[in-house]
């Protein structure tokens, strides 16, 4: 499977991505440049964390400016997946392929740490390789990471099992609904604030994110050996 | 040149941290007369373009890009002219 | 103050108006017979910057070329941008700790975001990627309101710029003493790592080269801030600020990328930060270096504002600039990699062969000087050294045990000390992870990333204790560099350089010169001892609130190699049933202790001895038993004694606790802070094998599954018995509480 990473200016996580995929999940990445407009080779699409645009004027919303973007959304009614983690779930909510937006942590600080994750749908792309009511562990960093959406978004997405992932202890963000993982209504686009591909060796302290990549090569699989 | 300003603001319904934050720390202040905090901000610019096309040029960049309707509400200023 | 209104040279020399810009008589005199003609108002601006302190080190040098620079695998000493030490596999590692202390007590949050930001623009200038950051902070002690406010604004500052430029800030240290009262030290180390051939310097040679001005444009920000850090800052909460160039890590980390590809291009002949003194020094650095001369032509600077003038432009100290020399004809090549980060890239000027810096604006020449003149023929001054009279009393003192009714609350009161309390309220706000290489995160004794690619890593810390420093200077000294080196041997690192940034009050006064002279002497010493060369740093004088000087604080920044990551060794104990083991004697002493602090509310007496050839071999033999493999984890002795060491161990564990003995005096054992000791636990299995390895470990207890911590005297009587719970809480929580005080 082939990934593309995209990279806007001021992202700086990349590196961890690819180090994931290529080093841990065994398969392939390219960092693709935010001016490149081409994603079609690519079988999935990752957006990592960093500071895309120094997260001036609103985390994620000057992405918006990027070429890649018209790219981004033509590669996503195509069904492949697409994953936006930290500032890649920012960004993704900003150029309106997933609902809400994201205010201030309540600390009104930069926040570190290790976050834990209640696995609350299995039957996405993303999640096949957990169990339902998993308790995961998965580090973050952000300073905007209270995710909002407004209470009637919050009921559809629940009715049409599109929260994937809630935080067991929601205080350090404040989320709507401890909403940690969201889907597209497709549910080909995942976007979370932890950062999965961090927590895939256990030198560096858990692999309780290696699923969330094995499940997407598990989907990829599967259809390619059904085309086949 | 027509200078523009447009003021962003926290919808109502969004709890804001940094107001709730500020109006503790003017009240520890002695400011006890200070209720219902709310923190947005400024953007100024200056427009170049015809006069008959600024407020549907403007309204265009807030909705697209400036704002994020979802947690913000946004008004503007033309030099001097107030409009919504 | 445009061009027409600038004084003539003449008004300069009968106004004495160079004293404005921190010239003495004695150096506009030697200035001006250097250059062979009267100063304009530009060139004197020229001197005054880079014979200020902050760039001629013109007070510190005779004592700063005592250091040790040397070492096998030492590839640039001091000089550069910063120093770079071979670490095999054909990598080195680059890295310096810089000061931003006079920016940081006048605007916290800028002040210690520009300080990561210079930093790590000396380590991506070298050509090597920035892997890490450390910080090395030190406040008031949170009583004051203005303190809080300083010290809750330099710590987000620091993380907005590592945060923002995804470096990864993996080991620190805050200190907490009233001395640093309005008068906080913000020093930041940033880490690079790069392949030998990417070696980059500051140079600007071949003749007809092209001189390259690359990044944010330039704006009337920081304006002599190289004199500004030369001199004490008095803080006048209600007067109107200086103004403070601001940081943008955005645009940073843009030209960090862009620069790091220009290292990979044919095209670039040297490269340097616009820093300190900003283009003056840039300029004039590269051309000395490489005995070479430098033309620039003003008008092309890009500038944020308009009308300046020569004299701003060159003196100016905005934020995230590179002065480069590229091949002539290579141009092009740099102006589209630049283009790609939507960076700056303008020719300015070329490189000549007549050794002057040479200044063209508006079709005039606004200034010429002999660019060695600027850049290394600033007077080198012998301060007056004069023994302090305290250290003689100091040294009269007798050693006491201070008096103590209840070593339980006396505990609990200790590790509520913000000194010693957790710093996760601080290092929670860093992205300790960005990179995915962090092994160790901030917490344990050192910081420890990986390298990728290969099997080892690289630990890192920075360490001093100013109270054992101002106590006796040359004994402080040697205890920062053993207590660093310490840190990283109980992280299974072998300790490999040294970078310093050294924190003194005015130079001017016979005794800070001589507390500056000792500790300088004794690092001097302890570098020796312990085989770790100073390969970069910076001197930061006239840190003073109102005349009375910061404790001397020579802060010590170390990297060690890990050879294999199998050796990472952690504070905290593993298992049930291991060995606890102290390594060295404890003797009375508390003088400068935190202890001494807390009940006297002041420090007095000998600082806590150390002898050096005892201090190496301990380490030798403690790093060759991690690097068997027989060491769970491990811890050195520092600030609270034994029994907050003690407690640390059992804080990073789940559900364990401790049930130890000890021999002696209950106090000393507990408090003292005896140098040169080491908390290790190991299985039970190794320990024969252990005990023989480390001939002064001695057996005091064993770790338990109770998370109850126990220590009893020699005859069995209860000294403490806690639940690590509590402890735990009050320890994690000290810092929050007392920032919650209204006081």
């Amino acid at each position: 499977m082939k990934f593309a990473v995209v990279v806007f200016p001021g992202t700086s996580c990349e590196v961890d991505m690819l180090h994931a995929i290529t080093e841990i999940v065994g398969q392939e990445a390219e960092v693709v440049w935010h001016s490149e407009a081409d994603l079609e080779k690519f079988d999935g699409v990752l957006i990592p964390t960093g500071a895309a645009y120094g997260n001036y004027l609103r985390p994620g919303a000057l992405a918006r400016s990027s070429v890649i973007v018209e790219s981004l959304r033509a590669f996503a009614t195509t069904g492949k997946p697409i994953v936006g983690v930290g500032n890649g779930f920012h960004i993704l909510v900003e150029i309106g392929l997933l609902p809400g937006a994201f205010l201030h942590n309540p600390s009104l600080k930069f926040t570190s740490g290790n976050s834990e994750l209640i696995v609350e749908n299995t039957d996405s792309m993303f999640t096949k390789n957990y169990t339902t009511g998993q308790k995961i562990t998965v580090p973050y960093a952000h300073e905007f990471g209270s995710y909002f959406v407004e209470d009637d978004i919050a009921i559809e997405l629940n009715n049409t099992n599109r929260i994937v992932f809630r935080y067991a202890d929601n205080k350090t963000v404040n989320s709507t609904q401890a909403i940690a993982g969201v889907l597209n209504e497709a549910g080909n686009i995942l976007g979370m604030l932890s950062l999965p591909e961090r927590a895939v060796e256990d030198i560096l302290g858990g692999t309780d994110g290696l699923a969330l990549f094995t499940s997407i090569l598990k989907r990829w699989n599967e259809n390619n050996v059904s085309h086949a | 040149m027509t200078k523009v300003a447009v003021y962003v603001t926290l919808r109502n319904s969004v709890v804001d941290p940094q107001g709730i934050a500020t109006q503790d720390a003017l009240q520890i202040m002695g400011y006890t007369e200070v209720e219902n905090v709310r923190i947005g901000k400024l953007i100024e610019f200056e427009f170049m373009g015809t006069t008959s096309e600024i407020e549907l040029r403007v309204n265009e960049m807030c909705k697209k890009l400036l704002v994020n309707q979802v947690i913000e509400d946004y008004r503007f200023e033309i030099e001097g002219v107030t409009s919504k | 103050m445009s061009a027409m209104h600038e004084p003539s040279a003449q008004q300069i020399q009968n106004e004495k108006l160079y004293r404005q810009m921190g010239m003495t008589d004695e150096e506009f005199e030697r200035a001006t017979k250097m250059h062979g003609r009267p100063l304009n108002y530009t060139e004197t601006g020229l001197f005054s910057a880079l014979w200020s302190e902050h760039c001629s080190y013109k007070s510190s040098k005779p004592v700063l070329r005592k250091f040790p620079t040397e070492g096998t695998r030492v590839l640039q000493g001091p000089g550069e941008g910063a120093g770079i030490v071979d670490i095999g596999d054909n990598q080195a590692v680059v890295f310096k700790m810089e000061s931003h202390n006079s920016p940081s007590a006048i605007e916290p949050f800028i002040g210690a975001a520009t300080g990561a930001g210079g930093v790590l623009r000396d380590v991506f200038s070298m050509g090597a990627r920035p892997v890490a950051l450390v910080n090395s902070l030190r406040f008031g002690d949170l009583t004051v309101a203005r303190d809080r406010y300083l010290f809750e604004q330099a710590v987000a500052g620091i993380a907005s710029y590592g945060n923002g430029m995804g470096v990864p800030t993996v080991a620190g240290e805050v200190q907490f003493d009233n001395c640093y009262s309005k008068r906080p030290l913000v020093n930041a180390m940033a880490v690079g790592l790069l392949n030998h051939e990417d070696i980059q310097k500051g140079v600007a040679s071949g003749v007809g080269n092209t001189v390259m001005y690359v990044g944010a444009t330039t704006g009337r920000d920081g304006i002599h801030g190289a004199t500004m850090s030369s001199a004490e800052v008095s803080i006048d909460e209600e007067a109107p600020l200086p103004v403070m160039q601001a940081g943008d890590p955005f645009l940073e980390k843009l030209l960090m990328e862009a620069c790091l590809e220009l290292v990979k291009s044919d095209a670039l002949i040297g490269i340097q930060d616009m820093g300190a003194a900003g283009l003056t020094s840039s300029a004039a650095e590269m051309a000395s270096k490489a005995g070479y001369g430098v033309e620039l032509n003003l008008n092309l600077v890009p500038q944020r504002e308009a009308g300046m003038t020569a004299y701003e432009m060159m003196l100016s100290e905005s934020q995230e600039r590179m002065l480069i020399v590229v091949k002539k004809g290579h141009e092009q090549e740099v102006k589209d990699i630049c283009a790609k980060y939507s960076i700056n890239a303008v020719p300015i000027g070329r490189v000549t062969d007549d050794k002057m810096l040479r200044l063209l604006h508006k079709g005039e020449i606004v200034a010429e000087v002999v660019a060695d003149a600027l850049a290394e023929d600033a007077p080198v001054y012998h301060k007056k050294s004069e023994e302090p009279a305290y250290f003689k009393r100091f040294q009269a003192m007798p050693s006491q045990e201070p008096k103590i009714e209840d070593t339980n609350e006396t505990l609990r009161a200790l590790l509520q000390r913000p000194t010693i309390a957790s710093k996760e309220w601080v290092y929670n706000q860093f992205d300790t992870q960005a990179r995915a290489n962090t092994i160790v995160a901030p917490g344990s004794s050192a910081g420890v990333i990986r390298i990728t690619g290969t099997n080892k890593g690289l630990a890192m810390t920075a360490d001093c204790n100013s109270r054992f420093v101002y106590l006796d200077p040359e004994v402080g000294g040697k205890i920062a560099i053993a207590e660093a080196t310490r840190n990283l041997v109980c992280s299974g690192a072998e300790p490999i350089a040294v970078t310093d940034c050294l924190n003194f009050g005015s130079a001017d006064k016979p005794e800070v010169f001589w507390q500056f002279e000792q500790s300088a002497k004794g690092i001097s010493e302890a570098c020796i001892q312990l085989n770790a060369p100073v390969i970069s740093g910076n001197v930061s004088l006239s840190n003073e609130v109102n005349g009375v000087p910061v404790y001397p604080t020579p802060t010590i920044g170390m990297v060690g190699l890990v050879h294999d990551l199998d050796h990472v060794t952690t504070t905290e104990f593993k298992n049930a049933e291991d060995i606890i083991y102290l390594i060295g004697e404890t003797k009375t002493e508390f003088g400068g202790s935190e202890l001494q602090q807390m009940i006297d509310g002041e420090i007095f007496g000998k600082a806590p001895a150390i002898d050096l050839d005892i201090e190496a071999s301990r380490q030798r033999n403690l790093l060759r038993a991690i690097q068997k493999g027989i060491v769970v984890s491990a811890t050195d002795v520092s600030e609270g004694g034994f029994a907050v060491a003690l407690c640390e161990k059992a804080f990073g564990a789940d559900k364990l606790g401790a049930d130890v003995q000890l021999i002696g005096s209950a106090i000393t054992q507990l408090f003292s802070e005896t140098q040169s000791r080491f908390l290790v636990t190991v299985s039970k299995d190794n320990a024969a094998d252990f005990e023989e390895m480390v001939a002064d470990a001695l057996e005091i207890g064993v770790v338990t599954a109770t998370n109850r911590l126990k220590i009893r005297d020699e005859s069995n009587n209860v000294l403490i018995e806690d639940s690590v719970a509590e402890l735990r809480s009050l320890w994690k929580g000290a810092i929050q509480c007392l920032l919650n005080s209204e006081a």
